[in-house]
């Protein structure tokens, strides 16, 4: 059976460890740490051992959802989108950018919280952007 | 960060990780750092190991205060005064740095007059330490060549959080510990890519890079390269648009990956205020309970699913890469952002995350160097980066501060907002532990990390126990002002009579139902750690 390890990097605390995903047949079933690292220099907390886990649990959201009749339903992308973007072309044409807000994400990459806050800028016409680094 | 933006022109951590083993006096103040970071904990440790010495400030007996060669057991919100305390004793023993001060930094003079107007001993009687121990630890700290300060969240949310960071600062700028190799000041962050999140301008003033939206040179440039006009007032934050949102005008909002409702103080007060939104989209892993008010929610990819850049806490820009396709329907948020825009006429075609960056590098100084080839056979970047020619940074203000000079912004204390009386007799304090991360919603889905944490506990002094009859494991209700929760207690030593902690990762007892929203006013950082609370035995 073919194993293949993926470079990559724990996302569970500001430490960044590095980390090799361990892959067989599209399935991870295990990591370890990078040993030359700077960080983790062949080392992970109990987070980063367990830290894909998460990813197989049950408990995945795996299609969208919409609500109806005060109940969330399972629906198609096309749907979830398009009510998503009525909603806010609703509010923008009749109150203005500054009727909506978005938070980011401290557990999303770079290039999305660019993306968010250009999506914020440049198409919701509102600077009402956070995240959580706050809290 | 806004203190050490205010006083160094830059927010982040000034050092590397590994740079922490090799100093030879260690500050902690207000971090549970084995828990919330454990590979800075193992540098600390070594360092100890190699002869370092270890000061560490905190109200509870932790890991690292056991390693410790002076532990401060400060009373809980009392950091201004014991570092105002310390910089007395370094002033009184002429142990400052002259020159530093006189060649890199401005406004001493008021520090100084700050400092002589408050009484030594009132200031230590403040924070309940013995005064020697003052003495000694200000004494450590200020002689040591190399002298490195960690702090995290135990100092910035606070009420007075910034002020808080700002006389980290000064004390580090008296004694000139901080423009080398192995010395500093260290903001720990928290979540994976809170620096990430920052650099990007997620954040309602500036756009990426802490370039200001209010500056009308940056706007162009913003407006020109995104071909379309852009707003100009600096927006809401977090709070303000989760427990008034509606109150300050928001009509629809769209969440990415967070979850407010348990992790943001005063919880019952965000569901209500989400709820009532006419719009709430969220895009999550799961259906937290912020996804369940929501009306429509995405399913997003994990970080295992994608590709992107990732910037740890020593500012390094890492490439995080995708291992697996998504399970059922999920899409990256990368993905939803575009679909988004695109149906809003703004069309946003990139073909893979390398592409944003490329973009990211072109509009933001401080990543001018960093793209994704360079990333893919090094260890990663520290910005600031501004070509491609450039190494990365591994250590900030070498010659000069990022804002010149270094400014000292004096403060005096500030009592927590919300004090223990006759109806709250005790001082909670929140934090996190070490087998779970934030809210809990990505660990507690791990079965094994569970399994070593089931549920919440409270610590409290056996002696408090035993006054209010309360038994070692026994359930109770905890009540403040806020709301109230349900409990199991833990009699343990770690904290000191009067107080007690808890974490807040659990959903069966959302501790910040209880806490307190009262903010920092710089940099609105609300005050989760410290508030009164009640405790009933529950039969
Ligand atoms: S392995 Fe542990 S210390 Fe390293 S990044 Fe992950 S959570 Fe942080």
């Amino acid at each position: 059976m073919q194993m293949e390890h993926v470079p990559s990097v724990c996302c569970f605390c500001g430490c960044g460890c590095g980390l090799y995903f361990h892959v067989s047949q599209g399935r991870i079933t295990g990591v370890s740490p990078s040993r030359n690292h700077p960080v983790s220099k062949g080392n992970l907390c109990v987070k980063g051992w367990h830290s894909y886990e998460s990813v197989y649990s049950p408990k995945r959201l795996t299609h969208p959802l919409v609500r109806k009749n005060g109940r969330l339903v399972q629906a198609s992308w096309d749907e979830a989108l398009s009510i998503t973007v009525d909603a806010f072309k609703g509010v923008l044409s009749q109150h203005g950018g500054s009727a909506i807000g978005l938070l980011s994400s401290a557990k999303c990459t770079n290039e999305e919280n660019y993306l968010l806050q250009k999506l914020a800028r440049a198409v919701l016409k509102t600077n009402n952007i956070d995240h959580c680094a706050r809290l | 960060m806004a203190g050490l933006a205010t006083t160094f022109g830059s927010g982040a951590m000034t050092n590397s990780i590994e740079e922490i083993s090799g100093s030879e006096v260690i500050f902690v103040i207000g971090s549970n750092t084995t828990e919330a970071h454990p590979q800075i904990a193992r540098r600390i440790i070594k360092a100890v190991d190699n002869g370092a010495t270890l000061i560490v400030a905190d109200p509870r007996n932790t890991v690292l205060s056991e390693f410790a060669h002076i532990h401060l057991r400060l009373n809980p919100g009392t950091d201004i005064p014991l570092l105002n305390a310390m910089m007395r004793v370094i002033l009184r023993e002429g142990l400052i740095d002259d020159a530093f001060i006189e060649m890199r930094t401005e406004n001493f003079n008021s520090l100084r007059n700050t400092l002589f107007a408050q009484d030594f001993e009132a200031l230590v009687e403040i924070t309940g330490i013995e005064p020697s121990l003052i003495e000694r630890a200000a004494r450590l700290y200020a002689s040591a060549q190399k002298a490195v300060i960690c702090y995290c969240l135990g100092i910035t949310q606070h009420v007075c959080g910034t002020a808080n960071v700002e006389s980290i600062a000064n004390l580090a700028m008296i004694t000139g510990h901080v423009e080398q190799d192995y010395t500093g000041v260290n903001p720990l962050r928290g979540q994976s890519n809170v620096q990430g999140a920052c650099d990007m301008g997620a954040l309602p003033g500036v756009f990426p890079g802490y370039q200001s939206v209010s500056d009308e040179a940056i706007r162009e440039k913003f407006s020109r390269a995104w071909r379309t006009k852009l707003p100009e007032a600096p927006g809401l934050t977090v709070m303000d648009m989760t427990h008034e949102g509606v109150k300050n005008g928001i009509r629809a909002m769209f969440i990415m990956g967070e979850n407010p409702v348990l992790s943001d103080p005063d919880a019952s007060r965000v569901e209500k205020n989400l709820g009532s939104l006419d719009f709430l989209a969220v895009s999550d892993i799961f259906l937290t309970e912020t996804a369940q008010l929501a009306d429509v929610v995405f399913p997003a990819a994990s970080f295992a699913e994608k590709t992107g850049t990732l910037t740890n806490s020593e500012r390094r820009v890492q490439l995080m890469r995708k291992a697996i396709e998504p399970v059922g329907e999920c899409r990256t948020d990368m993905e939803i952002i575009m679909a988004i825009s695109n149906r809003m006429d703004y069309p946003m075609d990139y073909e893979e995350p390398s592409e944003v960056m490329e973009e990211i590098a072109l509009l933001t100084p401080i990543y001018g160097g960093i793209f994704h080839d360079r990333l893919e056979h090094t260890w990663g970047i520290q910005w600031p980066c501004p070509d491609r020619a450039h190494p990365g940074t591994p250590y900030l203000h070498k010659y000069s501060f990022a804002r010149g000079r270094g400014l000292f912004v004096p403060a005096s204390h500030l009592p927590p907002k919300e004090l223990p009386d006759s109806d709250y007799p005790f001082l909670l304090i929140t934090g996190r532990t070490y087998h779970h991360y934030h809210t809990g919603g990505m660990t507690r889905a791990s079965e094994i990390l569970s399994r070593e944490e089931k549920e919440a506990f409270l610590e409290m002094n056996p002696k408090d126990a035993e006054k209010n009859s309360i038994r070692n494991g026994q359930m109770v209700k905890l009540r403040s002002r806020r709301g109230e929760i349900t409990v199991r207690t833990k009699a343990t030593n770690r904290v000191p009579e009067g107080v007690v902690y808890t974490s807040f990762h659990f959903v069966e007892s959302p501790v910040n139902r209880l806490t307190n929203p009262e903010r920092d006013p710089v940099a609105k950082c609300p005050e989760y750690k410290v508030c009164a609370v009640a405790i009933e035995p529950v039969s």
